[in-house]
């Protein structure tokens, strides 16, 4: 009954979509406010449907109903509560499921929290978000039915990807969906915007918190999958350029070019062809990392399941939106009236360079992940992997990190390069001391790793450097600039957040990789090896019985100078139902720095092999992203930005077109 | 400055930008791509030591020998040829002789494939694309290697796919 149900619920979903868009688009165009208005109810009850379905998906998966092909194929009745209900989305129909659920949450919360939108564009942004949540409910109804019932329903189910049991798949794939769908509304306010025909710096105003926030969640969905493949995977890396990772970080780059080409159309009211753009391709390319995880057209470990119709689908699905909107763009954009002037050394120059290295870095990444694939139509077997990056995004990624101080500091309309540069000189000498004692420290070695470091400790003393200047530390009494940095707008504080965490994860990316240690050995009980500073003592092996699987656990004593001070349990599981086994590693945390301790075969004599790396400040590569989220936080919560929040008399001025 | 003199200020930063861009690609297409290649393929087309490649076959059964220090060697078969393989390290959880493995590497001056990474097949029935691709194409496909998995095209096995699911393993 809950499986039917739930499938009804999504035909349901499905019908409101349709209603959705077009109803309101039809209001619009012929003023009526009646009309207008079904968009609101159509997409808060889209949203009661869309919940209704995915709750009965978690249902099935609780309650462990393996007449459901679902969750036969991805649950077990003895799997542990939490992995039940992640499993949900651990698996392509379900996953997809999710996709729609959040695309239905965005939706509505347009339609809560839009009461300060004009009415029409509300209408169209409505309806342009139903046209994708209606392509996407017919893609999971006709391919991805998740409800589809076995006609004999077996006793038991083939368990989850062990891979995939882990506190991870709970925070991540939720996430990066949030960030992901999160961009479906600038995309919507872009179409409908081009539709209406009118865009203003207050289009801006609108849009960019529903960018920021989609931008927050995504910048932390990857994140948090960095850090999970990391310590799951069991060899320390946190970064494959994996054509699944890269469908993550194209929508972030071009997000972040986004989020700031429309603080220059809010303020200047410029570049409003080119932000609108930037909101077709941003939700593009999420569409795009959709299909190649989806599809299987690049075979991967997200990639669960493949099946042709499905990929032909989406691929139908990302013709019709790109293309579409594509060609509206270009029928429309022209029409757009263009805005302010500006010299090129100026605030908006300097944003203007922000996103041109950024959508040209983003597309490095783009030709790196479709070679491949286009090779390989080609008949030619090749894989694109770190070294093309490396030398591609690297350079480019490296220059833009050069340019993030220089922004703030540059005057709206015309900035003076030298007198940023004075202000800029203290991070500019800091940078240089950190690269002369990183460069003493390492004693020759690469020159890379200190310029790295420096220009990580000029991006951060930068940021801090423009929280001095504004509060003028210098040049008034201490109090007088502590009262003035208090009253700093959030937004300020927001920005110098966020720069900051790309130079520490910066710090943190360049000192992993340069100093990271490892040792790979053959160990048996009482074996002692020495690593960074640390003895590793190898005390011998435990068995253990989990929920589902079966578990051998080493243990590790480990200490410095004769002192101890951990244990750490590597250990190996193997899980019957798929008799598959997987290495769950062990870590020590030691400030930011971590030793890791993997497994890896038992040998004919008794011993065990073991890959233990140290890894030096390894963790900054993560709290530069969780800082740039708090960033984004912070400019989310300033009043300038804040949804319906009431408007100073200047605010209301800004609804006009600027100037 | 004019209208027209700042938006070509603007195009021609543009037009610098990518066109770095467009060299940098370019230069990193010359030697940051890797070939992949079946036994067959490096012995028909006489591979020079050094230049690194993706092999890709099945273990040859029996061929599996360990050495000291966490030392292997084995043979990557395709039915066509053989070719000797050397590796030091943790070999993946799911290795195993007669089964698909993707090793990437380099050939020494005595023709063994120094191996750097392994990856091995993903799970019981799974085996990386190009290998499953290859034997099928010389006749040597057996149902009991497993279904490949069927994509809208076939596209290559990725790093993490055998390092996150087989925990391949790298030097």
């Amino acid at each position: 009954m809950i499986a039917e149900s739930g499938h009804y619920a999504l035909v349901l979903a499905l019908a409101l979509a349709l209603i959705q868009s077009t109803v309101p688009m039809l209001g619009a165009a012929q003023r009526d406010v009646a009309l207008m208005n079904v968009g609101r109810s159509a997409a808060l009850a889209q949203l009661l449907f869309a919940g209704l379905s995915f709750i009965a998906l978690i249902t099935l998966h609780v309650t462990s109903d393996f007449s459901v092909a679902n969750v036969f194929e991805n649950s077990h009745s003895m799997k542990p509560l939490l992995y039940k209900i992640t499993g949900v989305w651990g698996n392509h129909e379900g996953s997809m499921l999710l996709w729609v659920s959040i695309l239905a949450l965005f939706g509505a919360m347009v339609a809560l929290f839009g009461n300060n939108l004009p009415l029409s564009l509300r209408a169209r942004v409505l309806a342009v978000q139903a046209w994708v949540a209606a392509a996407f409910y017919l893609f999971i109804l006709t391919t991805s039915n998740p409800f589809a019932r076995l006609a004999n329903p077996p006793i038991e189910g083939r368990d989850l990807n062990p891979v995939l049991q882990d506190i991870g798949l709970a925070v991540h794939p939720p996430m990066l969906y949030l960030g992901y769908v999160g961009f479906s509304i600038s995309f919507s306010f872009a179409i409908a915007a081009l539709i209406e025909g009118r865009i203003d710096a207050a289009w801006a105003r609108w849009v960019r918190p529903w960018t920021l926030m989609a931008w927050i969640f995504l910048t932390l969905g990857i994140a948090m999958g960095s850090y999970w493949a990391y310590y799951e995977l069991g060899w320390g890396g946190w970064w494959f350029w994996d054509p699944v990772e890269n469908a993550s970080l194209m929508p972030w780059l071009a997000g972040t070019a986004l989020l700031h080409s429309a603080v220059v159309m809010e303020k200047r009211n410029a570049l409003k062809v080119w932000t609108i753009l930037l909101s077709i391709l941003t939700f593009s390319l999420s569409l795009l990392g959709t299909f190649l995880v989806r599809s299987g057209v690049i075979t991967s470990v997200h990639a669960f399941a493949s099946d042709p119709t499905r990929g032909v689908f989406i691929l139908g699905i990302l013709v019709l939106f790109i293309g579409g909107s594509l060609t509206l763009f270009a029928g429309r954009a022209t029409a757009l009236k263009q805005g302010g002037l500006f010299a090129p050394i100026s605030r908006e120059g300097a944003l203007v360079l922000n996103n041109l290295l950024l959508t040209v870095s983003c597309a490095t990444v783009l030709f790196g992940t479709l070679y491949p694939v286009i090779m390989e139509a080609l008949d030619f077997k090749l894989s694109v992997g770190a070294p093309f990056y490396n030398l591609t995004f690297g350079p480019l990624f490296a220059l833009l990190l050069l340019m993030v101080p220089f922004g703030p500091m540059l005057a709206w309309k015309r900035g003076d390069l030298v007198a940023a540069m004075q202000r800029l000189l203290a991070a500019g000498i800091t940078a240089l001391v950190a690269i002369a004692i990183a460069w003493a420290w390492a004693r020759g070695g690469s020159a890379l790793a200190p310029l790295g470091i420096g220009l990580g400790v000029f991006v951060i003393t930068g940021a801090m450097v423009d929280l001095v200047e504004r509060s003028g530390l210098a040049r008034v009494p201490f109090k007088t600039a502590l009262h003035r940095t208090r009253g700093l707008p959030r937004s300020v504080w927001g920005t110098a957040f966020a720069h900051a965490g790309l130079g520490i994860a910066l710090l943190g990316i360049v000192c992993e990789t340069t100093w990271n240690s490892e040792l790979i050995s053959t160990l048996h009980p009482g074996d002692v090896r020495n690593l960074a500073g640390y003895q590793i003592k190898f005390d011998g092996m435990t068995q253990r019985q989990g929920p589902n699987f079966a578990e051998v656990i080493s243990t590790f004593v480990i200490s410095e100078d004769g002192r101890q001070l951990a244990v750490m349990t590597p250990s190996k599981r193997s899980f019957a139902t798929r008799g598959m086994s997987t290495t769950e590693a062990a870590l020590m945390t030691r400030g930011v720095s971590q030793l890791y301790v993997s497994l890896g075969d038992t040998t004919a004599d008794g011993g065990l092999a073991v890959r233990i790396y140290h890894k030096p400040l390894v963790l900054l590569i993560w709290f530069g992203p969780v800082l740039m989220a708090f960033g984004g936080l912070l400019s989310l919560s300033d009043r300038r930005l804040r949804v319906g929040a009431p408007q100073p008399a200047r605010g209301l001025r800004a609804m006009q077109p600027a100037e | 400055m004019t209208r027209k003199q700042r938006r070509l200020t603007i195009i021609g930063g543009a037009l610098f930008v990518l066109a770095v861009a467009a060299g940098l690609v370019l230069n990193a297409l010359r030697d940051s791509i890797v070939f992949f290649s079946t036994p067959t393929m490096v012995a028909e087309k006489h591979v020079p030591p050094g230049k690194r490649f993706r092999l890709g076959g099945l273990v040859q059964p029996g061929s599996l020998k360990r050495g000291a220090d966490l030392a292997v060697s084995f043979e990557v078969a395709d039915g066509g040829a053989k070719l000797p393989v050397a590796y030091k390290g943790i070999l993946p959880d799911l290795f195993r002789e007669g089964q698909g493995v993707v090793a990437e590497g380099a050939l020494d001056a005595s023709g063994v494939f120094k191996a750097d990474t392994v990856l091995a097949k993903h799970d019981e029935t799974y085996m990386p694309k190009e290998v499953a691709d290859s034997l099928k194409k010389q006749g040597h496909w057996k149902d009991d290697y497993g279904k490949p998995q069927a994509g809208a095209k076939p596209g290559p096995v990725s790093m993490r796919e055998g390092e996150k699911t087989a925990a391949g393993a790298t030097q």
